[in-house]
């Protein structure tokens, strides 16, 4: 069984089908890349998944539980599917660590001083023991989105969601974030990334999902969309991507 | 005398600060996230009681209710009615801090499987009682002043008794009036002093805020 399934997604905006039927399944330990043009609704699809924004028709589910079942208990299933957005969204007045350990306190109704010894735990993995009493606002951008993947990591997610975590980062802050997410990725983590970068997809996806018009138009392995895409337009955007982006990690 | 009718001027700050507070909140956070119906309504509540003076709502809670032969003490009815005037007020304050919030934080919140509710009390309430209080310290300023108001409901504040010493000995008229004049100025600056001081102590570090320094 996947660890994620989802099936016939459809999301609709006023007059706008942003999301066309998108079915996916992502096994666990994987790592999957969607990539597509801006405005294809690939966040849109990453916002169903946890029912941030619930999809309009279409069901998934987390490890054989049906997340848009009416009756789930949302909160809990939300508490499984870690989520690092664009542009981090740490809680601002809290310190990096109380950033880590307020959903482990608040949501998992842990001790605090356990709390506390976790979210150490996590802010070491990705290398920001060091900024523990520091404020949000005191953080480079890259700093933040690494809390904010160890904020997700402490919950101990069954897998993460990625939304462009790169894209709001200057270039010379893109590298130490997507050290972590390689790092994660190599220790088993489930993970599906939105992302731009070609070379983090190449290094680590095993799968890649292309993404236009609220559809997936291929998907395959790295290897095969980069050297054979199937879809002439999946070669197109794939050529001119890494002309625009380059490959960084 | 006078310094000891003070006390009942600040009893009623006190009083009315406290529950235009706790009506305050109840009607800003409806009006953010109660939905349209609810939201209709607290917009409407804060809208009625601004447009309201403050001397008409005095007498209407006071004067009012003896009419069906219910005698609500002065102190209480002006509690209530300038409670609620400055709660319509404080409510604006309040929706104001809440909605300056980036909206990605109640997301992210919610996406690590916080109910609303926990989201609200635990991330949003707490930035937006720093962002309020220099609002907030704008409508102490206006409430201190308004507890004189209720010397026409017959509260015995610190206003009626420089009326009694007036009309005991009218040579003191300038002086009583000066000296309650001289209260109220202690009382704001005392009052927004103290604020200020909350103000910069609950300040966030490396976000800079109005009355603040910087220092990252």
């Amino acid at each position: 069984m996947s660890l994620l399934k989802a099936e016939n997604i459809h999301k609709r905006y006023g007059k706008e089908e942003v999301l066309k039927g998108v079915s996916l399944e992502l096994e666990r330990g994987e790592t999957m890349v969607v990539i597509g043009p801006s405005g294809t609704g690939k966040s849109t699809f990453l916002r169903c998944i946890n029912q941030l924004t619930p999809p309009d028709k279409g069901r998934v589910w987390l490890d054989g539980v049906e997340v848009t079942h009416p009756k789930c208990n949302i909160n809990k299933l939300r508490a499984q599917m870690g989520f690092v957005f664009q542009d981090f969204n740490l809680f601002s007045h809290l310190n990096t660590l109380r950033n880590v350990s307020i959903g482990l306190i608040k949501v998992k109704g842990m001790r605090k001083e356990d709390a506390r010894k976790l979210a150490m735990k996590e802010l070491e993995r990705v290398g920001l023991n060091d900024k523990l009493d520091a404020y949000p606002a005191q953080l480079s951008g890259g700093q933040q989105q690494r809390v904010s993947i160890a904020r997700a990591l402490a919950m101990e997610p069954k897998l993460i969601l990625f939304d462009e975590p790169t894209s709001a980062l200057d270039p010379e802050l893109i590298g130490e974030v997507l050290e972590v997410m390689i790092k994660l990725a190599e220790d088993g983590m489930t993970m599906l990334v939105v992302t731009h970068e070609m070379g983090f997809a190449r290094a680590v996806a095993d799968e890649i999902v292309f993404m236009e018009h609220g559809v997936i138009v291929e998907q395959g392995s790295p290897q095969q969309m980069f050297s054979a895409p199937k879809h002439p337009r999946t070669g197109e955007f794939l050529n001119k991507i890494t002309e625009l982006y380059g490959e960084t990690a | 005398m006078l310094l000891r009718a003070t006390l009942i001027n600040i009893e009623l700050l006190l009083a009315l600060l406290l529950l235009g507070l706790l009506l305050g909140t109840i009607v800003a956070l409806l009006q953010v996230y109660g939905g349209r119906f609810a939201g209709t309504l607290a917009a409407g509540y804060a809208w009625v009681f601004r447009s309201i003076p403050a001397l008409v709502l005095l007498f209407l809670f006071y004067f009012g209710p003896s009419q069906f032969g219910i005698n609500i003490p002065p102190f209480i009815a002006a509690t209530i009615a300038l409670g609620i005037r400055s709660s319509a007020y404080q409510s604006q304050i309040f929706r104001g801090a809440i909605q300056a919030i980036p909206q990605g934080q109640m997301m992210a919140a919610r996406s690590m499987g916080m109910s609303r509710l926990q989201a609200i009390i635990t991330i949003i309430v707490p930035q937006a009682i720093r962002l309020s209080l220099a609002g907030w310290s704008n409508e102490f300023s206006s409430v201190v002043k308004d507890t004189t108001l209720a010397y026409v409901v017959g509260l015995n504040e610190v206003l009626r008794h420089a009326r009694i010493i007036m009309d005991r000995h009218y040579e003191l008229a300038m002086l009583a009036y000066v000296a309650v004049a001289l209260i109220f100025l202690v009382l704001t600056y005392s009052g927004n002093r103290s604020l200020s001081w909350l103000e910069r102590r609950l300040r966030i570090p490396g976000l800079q805020m109005k009355g603040g320094t910087q220092n990252t």
